[in-house]
């Protein structure tokens, strides 16, 4: 055992070496340290580089408070960087580097910025780096200069590419009661909840419960505080109403008491149980939730106090006390309250001498003065230290008289020889979960410190959090707590015995001590007093300017224990009170929170992936799958050697002259049913469908209420009262959306019944001059020709045994039917339509040769219907009923919807024989230029086997004039320039012939 | 005032930085002004710059009900861009994008205009087309613009998972290298100091509790501080909007106030040194200076003052993190916090004299309004000044809403939350 | 933040969409008042308090809801059926 680690006492277990690397040294330490403790116990005193100066840094406190002392850990190949020593635990083979240091830790470049001193002080790179206003150096190329080196100097550790292979889970927990903190009033609290019967989670970010109790020394009942911590843990851990939860960080009080955690399963264990994850993200929905979450020390500020050697005294008491580890083995101990007698009397008691207690106050608590006596060495009152000297770590502290009331020093500095200096501002609740909840944080004056505000939600406070300064008071609050949250009646308390002193809860309101050198308020961001006092004098007084221009409080431990000694400073400075300074409003996280916890097992699958029945087809039979939304759909079914371009071209071709078929069951489908469905298409559609008869589909056009087109598609009518209403893959949500609200909200009257439909039907689309005769070869039980099934004419009927309904109508402008089956089916049908459409020459065609047969034809999808076109500017202001009100009827005729020179659809020929690209821009001229002229843009494009030509669908301004004339595309994304001709945008069988032959 | 410089750096560093002065003035509030802007944010700031320095109208207030720069200048995600589909839109803020590439020199103010790129992923040869059609609208308007392949978004953003094993691929991206980021808070800081030296007042801490009006006719203010009375006053309160027009008389307003939420994880070495958006969602990151990587997602969606969030859009802002960044699994996100939008029902700005008279109206930036500070207080200073709209905003009116004269980016029409 | 739904109870905001402003009227379907329509489509109340506003249980039953919510606090007072709303006013079958 090293001279810093104590032969017996605290949580760890001696009985075998762990072993674990930092920055390539090997190291051991005892199950249940921490990385810090095991390195304090090893003699290392530095552990990281500041972010701004590059000054040597030590450790600064026991927990989630830690500023200086970040790792990284290197583990499964991935890098996890900014954690802080105090929170790791070590396990047998933990490897991890410190960072932000180049080339080592001992010595590190960076630590040359000290040198530039006042000169990089708070905000100067507002005031410079803006270079020349002439020259190469003009606009912003001087500073984008400066900002790469600035960039590598910053920053802290450093994240890799690799993705983790680690799991990550997510949990929602439902509980009458959270307990946060199982400290001594969680405990009390979860305790008395659960005796009621309520179920409870305790939870608790450290690995073991207790708290304080693991490190306050005291006797709680009859036993040492930490052994009664791990009894009352045992007896709750028994119940089933209750659950434990440790190293469980509750870090987001969300709204409707809605609360965020973070589990560390895995962190601390060599390996994990396969299938066990890494991190758990909880998410608890608590009827009450009872905030025990204690209080964090806090420093006082003095020059040099940020040597390697300085920490806080709290946590030098909990390194000895649960950790038989001694943060050195002679220590000045500086404060300004009771509470480090206490400190110092551990140090004393664990092996360390204590040199001196230095206290800035005259007039101590009996009880402070019997701590003083036991742990010996001098005492020191209405006395500061002013100043530490040492390079890596402390080697002596600097001491002269203080006076508090006017905060200035007299007499000479005396140096007092230590290797450590143990200082204590008091005590600041941990109010950051009761700040998020909502509301205010409320200065106490006695205390020194923000109290939580008045509960904005449903949360009770205990302990520390609630200003308790004892653990009696302490235990006593999480009791009350405990009955309060399940409305339970006063059950008598039966009161362990504390074995605490009676010591003074206030402390001296001195929170910095004035003097020559740097003296840090945030240790990680290296803000100093004098920082903050720039700040003052600069105007940035507000808490908000101050945090914001000096970076105070802005790193990863959030100003936990800057927080309040740097609004003392300012209110200093300002004459004002801390108050009115004003408190920061406190956000998620309480601490870091890792991603992968927060994205658990959404990470690969962040959108669900859509099929269609026949998707394995598709993929068996060379289809090149499009990702279409969150559907997938084919492209191309291409065949050896082919381009993209020759298979689509002779898909479409196919359809033309032959039959093909298409997978159309992507687009929405919904059943609308009721007396009164009819009625409501009527008001929903542009066009009337009352007047449609039973078997019989209509084209029908959706407007917004805002009167521009929402959506298109046919709905058909398979009984008086049954209509099934078909929309555009990509719109099928939200037409679900608009036409469920228009129902429920407007017209609660109608008696009308909405079902999506869309995954129940798979849909396929039979088209070519070929296609009755191939369809009358295969339909069985009903007649497909044209006085059986006329154009937009229904018939049921079956196909290879499976139950179909066939509706005659076309989008690519041939005679064509849709084929509907049950989803089941879908698979089935489309195999016997393949096998039924062989001798007639059937091909499978995908979205390209979809889309080129509806270009050709002038139909619009949404790449036209993109919510800014109107019925007008797609030609289809003649399915604009006059006859009655629809949605988007009494808005359709404003000013901007029907000026001339919106962008209407054409059609576009090209002129040289080029292809076309979508996107590409359309202009007057031919000379090349890129000037601010464009007319519009081209919606689509494709080559037309029908026409032998290149050609595309257009918005142009004022299109519809334009017919006829020659204009230019204008593509410099894609650098292609050429003439076209505005053409119509029905570019094939402009009569309809075919489809109706 | 001096001016900000390497040498005075210096200088002051030799005297132990005791010289430096307020960077600026708080001053009592003047029973009078020409020009009274409501709002000191980072619209309301610039407007009263632009206001003294191209106008000549420096008897002016800025009055601001908490600290200077505490709306969304002040919580935004800093990246600087034109990249917009229409040219209403893409013209005005280009035009932004000259006045941010000068904006240090013009303020004396180091604004840590950094122009790294603003990249727009696309995952299908549909998404490719329409970044075409962005891209190429911008050529045609004189911003640039270029498409990226994935070879080369890999090669420029290594961190990036440009695997086609993705579940929505990159395939294809859209650049505008002079887009980029600035340090937001500088943004106010540096046109309250601009501002000041030309002689505006800026009244922190002075909350607007009612109009002073005589006949139908806006005359001034009264406020926590007193009455103030100009002959024009101006609004840029941007989620206030709402509650200031109700102080007004009016009570209803084509704005919806939205919470956005903005995420910052720990420092990090340089990571990424551009700004992405994920084109499968609504994401996008870059990272600060100090090497924070600052991320953000989709409104929370709903009607809210509170500055706070809810935890499902955190989770799914986190996926697409991890969707994008793989590496970033073990990376902690450090703080998050909450914005307030002023969402029009167009998705774009309003900038406007009226709706009263002696009223002048700014509003609607929606989650773009960072990136418009200039040229946002560049054309409304122009407006109040010479009671007409600048050539740029001429579109941005309150009644092209009831006209139909809609400036709809996303085409998704009245509904705020989908902009 | 959880929304009440009068038929499922208690439940996440993730599984509801948001509708909007309840506050507005839409007109008669045959009114040509192109100000009441202005108003209907464009204009919000979007106050800072209690606002009523109408959720769809999108993830849930699908019914839309009346819900009044604080805007400032995300507190929800209170929630309906939006079709309980006209009921009363429900035209008797023909």
């Amino acid at each position: 055992m090293s001279p810093r680690r104590a032969a017996q006492g605290g949580r760890i277990d001696r009985s075998g070496p762990v072993r674990f690397s930092f920055d390539g040294h090997a190291y051991t330490g005892c199950a249940g340290d921490s990385l810090a403790s095991a390195l304090l116990a090893n003699g290392v005193s530095l552990f990281g580089r500041s972010f701004k100066y590059h000054r040597p840094r030590g450790v600064f406190a026991a927990g989630v408070d830690e500023p200086s002392a970040l790792v990284t850990v290197l583990r499964d190949g991935i890098r996890e960087p900014n954690i802080p020593a105090t929170m790791l635990e070590i396990y047998d083979g933990l490897t991890v580097e410190s960072q932000n240091r180049m080339p080592s830790l001992a010595f590190d470049v960076g630590a040359l910025n000290q040198l530039a001193g006042p000169a990089i002080a708070a905000g100067f790179y507002y005031k410079t780096f803006m270079g020349p206003v002439f020259g190469p150096l003009k606009g912003t190329r001087f500073w984008m200069f400066c900002e790469r080196f600035i960039r590598r100097a910053a920053g802290l550790g450093r994240a890799g590419y690799e993705k983790d292979p680690a799991r990550y889970e997510r949990m929602n927990a439902f509980c009458d009661v959270l307990v946060v903190g199982a400290g001594p009033a969680g405990l009390m609290a979860a305790s008395a909840a659960a005796e009621s019967g309520a179920s409870v989670i305790l939870a608790e970010q450290d690995a073991i419960t207790g708290g304080s109790a693991n490190w306050s020394g005291e006797t709680i009942g009859e036993t040492p505080a930490a052994e009664w911590a791990a009894a009352t843990t045992d007896a709750l851990a028994g119940r089933d109403n209750l659950r434990i939860l440790t190293r469980t960080t509750v870090w987001g009080y969300y709204d409707g008491n809605t609360l965020a955690a973070l589990e560390r399963v895995g962190d601390h264990k060599p390996a994990s149980p396969a299938g066990e994850p890494k991190h758990r993200h909880w998410t608890i929905r608590a009827k009450t939730v009872i905030l025990a979450t204690g209080a964090l020390e806090r420093p006082i500020v003095f020059p040099g106090n940020d040597r390697p050697g300085v920490m806080l005294a709290g946590a030098a008491q909990r390194y000895a006390l649960e950790y038989g580890v001694l943060a050195g083995e002679r220590a000045v101990v500086f404060t300004n309250n009771d509470n480090a007698y206490c400190s110092a009397a551990a140090m004393r008691d664990a092996g360390a001498e204590v040199a001196a207690i230095v206290d800035v106050r005259r007039e101590i608590s009996p009880a402070a003065r019997e701590l003083a006596r036991q742990a010996g060495g001098e005492l020191l009152l209405g006395h500061a230290v002013v100043d530490t000297e040492g390079g890596k770590a402390v080697t002596c502290a600097k001491v002269q008289p203080f006076d508090t009331a006017s905060g200035t020093l007299s007499g000479s500095p005396k140096s007092i020889t230590a290797d450590c200096v143990l200082v204590s501002g008091g005590w600041s609740p941990t109010i950051h979960l009761a700040s998020q909840a909502g509301g205010k944080p409320v200065w106490d004056e006695q205390q020194q410190a923000f109290l939580p505000p008045a509960p904005a939600q449903r949360w009770i406070g205990a302990g520390g959090l609630d200003g308790a300064t004892t653990s009696e008071e302490a235990l006593r609050q999480g009791w009350d707590a405990g009955r309060a949250s399940v409305d339970g009646p006063p059950a008598p308390y039966a009161a362990p015995l504390v074995s605490s002193l009676e010591l003074d809860a206030r402390p001296a309101p001195v929170l910095e001590i004035p003097g020559k050198g740097k003296a840090f308020v945030d240790l990680q961001h290296d803000v100093t007093a004098d920082d903050i006092r720039l700040a003052h004098r600069e105007g940035f007084v507000s808490v908000e300017h101050l945090k914001r221009y000096t970076t105070l409080g802005m790193a990863t431990d959030q100003g936990k224990t800057s927080n309040v000694p740097g609004l003392a400073i300012m209110a200093a400075a300002l004459g004002k009170s801390i108050p009115d300074v004003g408190a920061t409003r406190f956000r998620p996280p309480y601490s870091p929170v890792s991603i992968g916890s927060l994205a658990a097992e959404r990470q690969a699958e962040i959108k669900p992936e859509r099929l269609t029945p026949m998707h394995d087809w598709h993929v068996a039979n060379g289809a090149t799958m499009y990702s279409a939304g969150l559907w997938f759909r084919p492209m191309i079914y291409g065949q050896p050697g082919e381009t993209v371009e020759q298979a689509y071209v002779r898909e479409a071709r196919a359809v033309r002259e032959g039959v093909g078929m298409v997978d159309v069951s992507t687009l929405g489908k919904i059943a609308v049913q009721g007396p009164e469905a009819a009625e409501f298409l009527d008001r929903v559609y542009t066009n009337t469908f009352s007047t449609l008869p039973v078997n019989k589909a209509r084209y029908g056009l959706m407007l917004r209420e805002d009167g521009f087109v929402l959506d298109d598609g046919t709905t058909w009518r398979l009984g008086a009262n049954d209509f099934l209403m078909t929309t555009t893959t990509a719109n099928a949500g939200k037409v679900m959306q608009h036409l469920e609200y228009l129902l429920d909200v407007v017209w609660p009257q109608l008696r009308v019944h909405l079902t999506s439909v869309t995954d129940q039907w798979a849909g396929i689309a039979v088209a070519g001059p070929k296609s009755r005769a191939m369809l009358a070869a295969c339909v069985s039980q009903t007649a497909v020709d044209d006085a059986a099934l006329p154009f937009m004419g229904i018939v049921h009927g079956r196909i290879d045994d499976i139950p179909v309904m066939v509706c005659r109508l076309s989008f690519s402008g041939e005679l064509a039917y849709e084929v509907y089956c049950g989803a089941g089916h879908g698979a089935q049908l489309w195999e016997a339509l393949m096998a039924a459409g062989q001798p007639f020459g059937m091909v499978a065609y995908g979205l390209e040769a979809l889309g080129t047969l509806r270009i050709e034809k002038g139909h619009v999808t949404g790449a036209e219907i993109d919510g800014r076109t109107t019925a007008r500017d797609l030609h289809l202001d003649w399915m604009l009923s006059r006859k009655k009100p629809f949605v988007g009827s009494a808005m359709m005729d404003r000013e901007g919807l029907i000026q001339p020179d919106r962008m209407q659809l054409v059609g576009l020929v090209s002129l040289d024989n080029r292809p076309l690209n979508g996107g590409g821009h359309i202009v007057e001229h031919g000379d090349g230029e890129i000037r601010d002229d464009s007319l519009g843009h081209i919606t689509a494009a494709c080559y037309s086997p029908a026409r032998r030509q290149y050609i595309g669908l257009a918005l142009v301004r004022n299109g519809k004039a334009r017919v006829g004339t020659h204009a230019f595309v204008s593509d410099p994304m894609r650098d292609r320039f050429g003439p076209v001709e505005i053409v119509s945008h029905h570019m094939y069988d402009p009569q309809g012939s075919r489809m109706h032959g | 005032m001096a001016e900000y410089s390497a040498l005075s750096i210096l200088k002051n560093a030799f005297a132990g930085n005791r010289d430096w002065k307020p960077a600026w003035r708080k001053p009592e509030p003047k029973p009078t002004y020409d020009v009274i802007v409501v709002g000191g944010g980072g619209h309301g700031l610039s407007t009263a710059y632009y206001l003294a320095k191209e106008h000549g109208i420096s008897n002016v207030a800025v009055i601001e009900k908490g600290w200077l720069g505490s709306g969304n200048v002040g919580r935004n995600t800093t990246a600087v861009r034109s990249n917009y589909l229409l040219p209403e839109n893409s013209r005005f803020y280009e035009f932004s994008m000259k006045l941010w590439e000068n904006l240090s020199h013009e303020l004396n103010y180091n604004v840590m205009f950094s122009q790294r790129g603003v990249l727009n992923m696309a995952h299908t040869p549909g998404q490719l087309d329409d970044f075409a059609r962005r891209g190429n609208a911008l050529r045609h308007i004189g911003a640039d613009s270029v498409m990226m392949t994935t070879a080369e978004i890999a090669r420029l953003i290594p961190a990036l998972d440009v695997s086609g094993s993705a579940r929505f691929p990159i395939i294809g991206g859209l650049m505008q290298w002079r887009a980029g980021t600035a340090r937001h808070d500088a943004v106010a800081w540096g046109y309250a100091r601009g501002a000041d030296r030309r002689g505006v007042d800026i009244l922190e801490n002075c909350e607007v509790t009612g109009f002073l009006r005589e006949g139908d006719r806006i005359v001034g203010v009264s406020t926590s501080r007193g009455e103030i009375r100009a002959n024009k006053v101006a609004l840029a309160v941007a989620g206030s909007t709402g509650q200031v027009m109700r102080l007004a008389g009016i009570d209803r307003m084509p704005i919806e106030s939205h919470v956005l939420q903005a995420f910052v994880t720990e420092s990090l070495k340089p990571f990424l040194d551009t700004v992405v958006t994920y084109g499968a969602g609504h994401f996008y990151m870059g990272q600060s200076d100090k090497g924070g990587l600052i991320f953000g997602g989709d409104l929370d969606g709903y009607n809210s003052y509170a500055q706070r969030g809810n935890l499902p859009l955190v989770e799914e802002v986190m996926s697409e993190t991890l969707a994008m960044f793989p590496g970033l699994a073990r990376v902690r996100l450090l703080r998050s916090w909450g914005g307030l939008t002023d969402m029009s029902m167009d998705g774009s700005p309003i900038i406007t004299t009226g709706p009263l008279p002696g009223l002048y109206l700014n509003c609607g930036w929606c989650y773009g309004g960072f990136k418009a500070t200039p040229s946002s207080g560049f054309c409304f200073a122009w407006t109040i000044a010479r009671d007409e709209p600048h050539p740029l905003t001429a579109a941005f009116t309150l009644d092209r809403f009831h006209r139909g004269l809609v400036i709809d980016d996303k085409g998704q029409g009245s509904t705020p939350r989908l902009h | 933040m959880l929304i009440p739904c009068p038929y499922c109870g208690q439940r996440d905001v993730s599984e509801f969409t948001y509708q909007g402003d309840g506050n507005r009227t839409r007109p008669n379907p045959s009114s040509t008042d192109r100000a009441a329509w202005n108003a209907y489509v464009y204009d919000r109340t979007n106050p800072a308090g209690e606002h009523r506003e109408i959720w769809q249980h999108s993830g849930g039953c699908r019914a839309h809801i009346v819900v009044v919510r604080n805007t400032l606090t995300h507190a929800v007072v209170a929630s309906s059926m939006a079709r309980a709303r006209t009921r009363a006013d429900r035209r008797e079958p023909t």
